[in-house]
């Protein structure tokens, strides 16, 4: 089994001045390669200090993270935006996209800060439609965020995630905004991109979105407190994906 | 390359999105490379006019004028009293035989005199001259002849007239060939001069000159039919004045020996007149160097004049990026979590200020280029409002602002330009190093 991110006793602490608040308490896991998990927890948790961790945004005050074997919990600023730019793909609750951007520019977003600044090509542009084609907005491309809805703003997010072919997908609570049928549309659209053989963390407070998972880890006060395995995905997506 | 053109583009893609926003915080940076550009033009045409005006004088011409001593030396009996001071025939002659580089002289006496025709007078400036006065001053006839050295030898009445003396005294009328009463003399008109510009005072030792209000006699005839004493009314009380010449203009052969021939002219006029000091020298090359100073100084204190309102432009640009900073730290989290390191944030907004400030800029020089017509109209405008109400000493300082001619030079454009795009770097670093410093977790959070 290949591990695509490993965590060894991370501990985060943020230092508020009068207290020193521990987020994280030394968590040690491994995410295999094509694994897709969901991370759950009460707010407080250390479950989001945790995503914030494996996406490059935050450095652990302990421990290591390994990202394919690579350990990246030491690394400067610019080296961490690299590893987002390159590695980590990100889908957030409220999509963020750049609302003065059309579809198609907002996909290309990470495209600008790839190492060496190459410029952007008619190859890339074609892969971005290609995208987005594959997100069902090939009619959209000229559309602007705000003339969206907010199902097809987090497709066009889940195209942007995988602009730059990511070893990780992170997605920050990505139904936590929608309604149960585009709740769906999104996780057949992870599912997808799980059988294709991505992986796909996912940070949820949702029972149902959870199990669809094929493992959960349930945090507290900053540790793992529980582990659960098991994929179970609801009639409707089953019989869409491929077998 | 690309990337810079990228972010270039990025950078006016954003200022397009709030256009009137961008297009106010642009103003304040075309006003002040505007205002950098016209300042400097009129620095420049000032100091063009002051060396123009030098150099009518003559780059090698040494100029002695008589000067009333200071009150303290004049003898100051009862109302009326003879006052003798300044240039003799004596110094002419000790000077001009003796000085070897000195090619041509010419000694005028001048002094103000009412001129009548029929029922018209005129207050004008007699000046008793000899032939060369006309090559010296450089003057122009606009019909007839100047005076000439068989005037001189006959000491006749004739004198040649103004262009404004004419315009005055024979208004549609031809004026050669008539005769103009100065005094008790009429003397008959031989020739008009051409207009010719004002001069104005040049470093405080020259006063300034209208050449329009002249009327020219032969010195020679000057000094038989009037003589050196003048009589002055002033005030209630009668003064006279004797003076033998007021002014000796020497040319000089070469341009290298005007100073030498300078020093040579101040010492043996320093033997004759130490204890009076009633004479005085002029070198228009040494006025020339005052004046070469005189627009340095004038160049740096209207440019920075000019300064301090880009300077405030640039703080209008600062405000401005701090704001959309702040309205765009989302975007900024955005960016960051799909990659964009600190400087290329940095870049982003740096970009943007300087696209501002350069647009600015251009548009500023644009502006700039038109200073000429601009203060055409202005002067337009002030002809218009201030003519009738002149007064004598208000004339005097429009003529000069009406001689002024404002001149653009390329480099203070490139100067001008290159200021206002080094105002939105350093005005743009600040909010561009803020925006850059912020932490994506929390910028991702912004509402």
């Amino acid at each position: 089994m290949n591990l695509a991110a490993e965590l060894i006793g991370l501990e985060k602490h943020y230092d508020l001045g009068p207290v020193v608040v521990k987020a994280l308490r030394g968590v040690t896991t491994q995410f295999a390669e094509g694994d897709f998990i969901a991370i759950m927890g009460a707010s407080g948790s250390g479950k989001s200090t945790m995503l914030n961790l494996l996406g490059g945004l935050d450095r652990p005050t302990h421990g290591r993270y390994l990202l394919g074997g690579e350990d990246v919990s030491q690394l400067d600023d610019n080296e961490l935006s690299q590893i987002r730019n390159k590695r980590i793909g990100f889908i957030f609750q409220s999509y963020n996209l750049i609302p003065q951007y059309t579809v198609l520019e907002n996909i290309e977003v990470p495209l600008h800060y790839r190492p060496g600044y190459p410029a952007i090509s008619a190859a890339d542009r074609r892969w971005c439609a290609e995208l987005a084609s594959r997100v069902g907005l090939e009619d959209r491309l000229d559309h602007r965020p705000t003339q969206l809805s907010g199902g097809q703003q987090q497709r066009v997010a889940i195209a942007r995630s995988m602009v730059n072919d990511p070893d990780i997908i992170l997605a920050d609570e990505p139904t936590g905004n929608l309604d149960t049928a585009t709740e769906e549309e999104i996780m057949l659209l992870l599912h997808q991109l799980n059988r294709e053989g991505r992986t796909i963390i996912m940070v949820t407070h949702e029972e149902p979105v959870a199990l669809q998972a094929r493992r959960r880890i349930i945090m507290k006060d900053g540790v793992i407190h529980k582990e659960d395995f098991g994929q179970h995905l609801p009639e409707e997506i089953a019989v869409q994906l491929p077998a | 390359m690309s990337r810079l053109f990228r972010t270039i583009q990025l950078g006016l893609k954003n200022l397009l999105l709030h256009k009137l926003r961008s297009a106010l915080t642009m103003l304040g940076i075309v006003f002040g490379v505007f205002s950098v550009i016209a300042m400097l033009a009129i620095g420049e045409g000032a100091s063009q006019q002051a060396q123009k005006q030098v150099l009518e004088l003559g780059a090698t011409n040494i100029i002695v004028i008589s000067q009333k001593p200071a009150e303290g030396s004049k003898n100051n009996n009862a109302n009326t009293s003879v006052l003798t001071y300044g240039l003799l025939r004596d110094d002419y002659r000790r000077i001009r035989e003796t000085v070897n580089t000195i090619v041509d002289a010419t000694p005028i006496r001048e002094f103000s005199q009412p001129a009548r025709y029929l029922h018209r007078n005129m207050d004008i400036r007699l000046v008793g001259c000899t032939a060369n006065y006309y090559s010296v001053n450089h003057l122009k006839m606009q019909s007839g002849r100047f005076i000439s050295d068989r005037d001189q030898e006959d000491t006749a009445n004739v004198c040649v007239i103004g262009h404004e003396v004419a315009k005055t005294l024979f208004p549609g009328e031809e004026p050669r060939g008539k005769a103009v009463r100065i005094g008790q003399v009429f003397y008959s008109i031989v020739g008009v001069t051409d207009h010719r510009t004002a001069s104005a005072a040049i470093g405080g030792s020259l006063s300034g000159q209208d050449y329009d209000k002249d009327i020219y006699i032969p010195l020679e005839t000057l000094r038989a039919r009037i003589g050196d004493e003048v009589m002055i009314v002033q005030a209630g009380s009668r003064s006279s004045e004797k003076v033998e010449l007021s002014q000796i203009t020497f040319r000089v052969g070469k341009a290298e020996d005007v100073v030498a021939t300078a020093n040579v002219i101040r010492e043996t006029l320093a033997k004759y007149h130490a204890d009076k000091q009633d004479v005085d020298l002029i070198v228009p090359l040494e006025l020339l160097e005052q004046a070469e100073m005189l627009k340095r100084i004038f160049n740096l204190v209207l440019g920075s004049i000019a300064l301090i309102s880009l300077i405030v432009g640039g703080i209008g640009i600062m405000n401005i990026m701090l704001a959309t900073v702040t309205e765009r730290t989302r975007e900024i989290g955005i960016r960051r979590a799909l990659g964009a390191k600190q400087t290329d944030i940095t870049q982003q907004f740096l970009t943007e200020t300087s696209v501002l400030a350069g647009i600015g800029g251009l548009l500023g020089v644009g502006l700039g280029l038109s200073t000429p017509y601009a203060f055409a109209m202005i002067r337009w405008i002030a002809e218009r409002a201030f003519l009738n109400q002149s007064s004598k000493s208000g004339s005097r300082m429009f003529e000069m602002f009406s001689g002024l001619e404002p001149v653009v030079s390329v480099w203070s454009l490139a100067l001008a330009f290159g200021i206002s795009v080094a105002i939105g770097i350093v005005f743009g670093i600040y909010p561009a190093r803020s925006a850059a410093r912020l932490d994506p977790i929390e910028a991702l959070r912004h509402e």
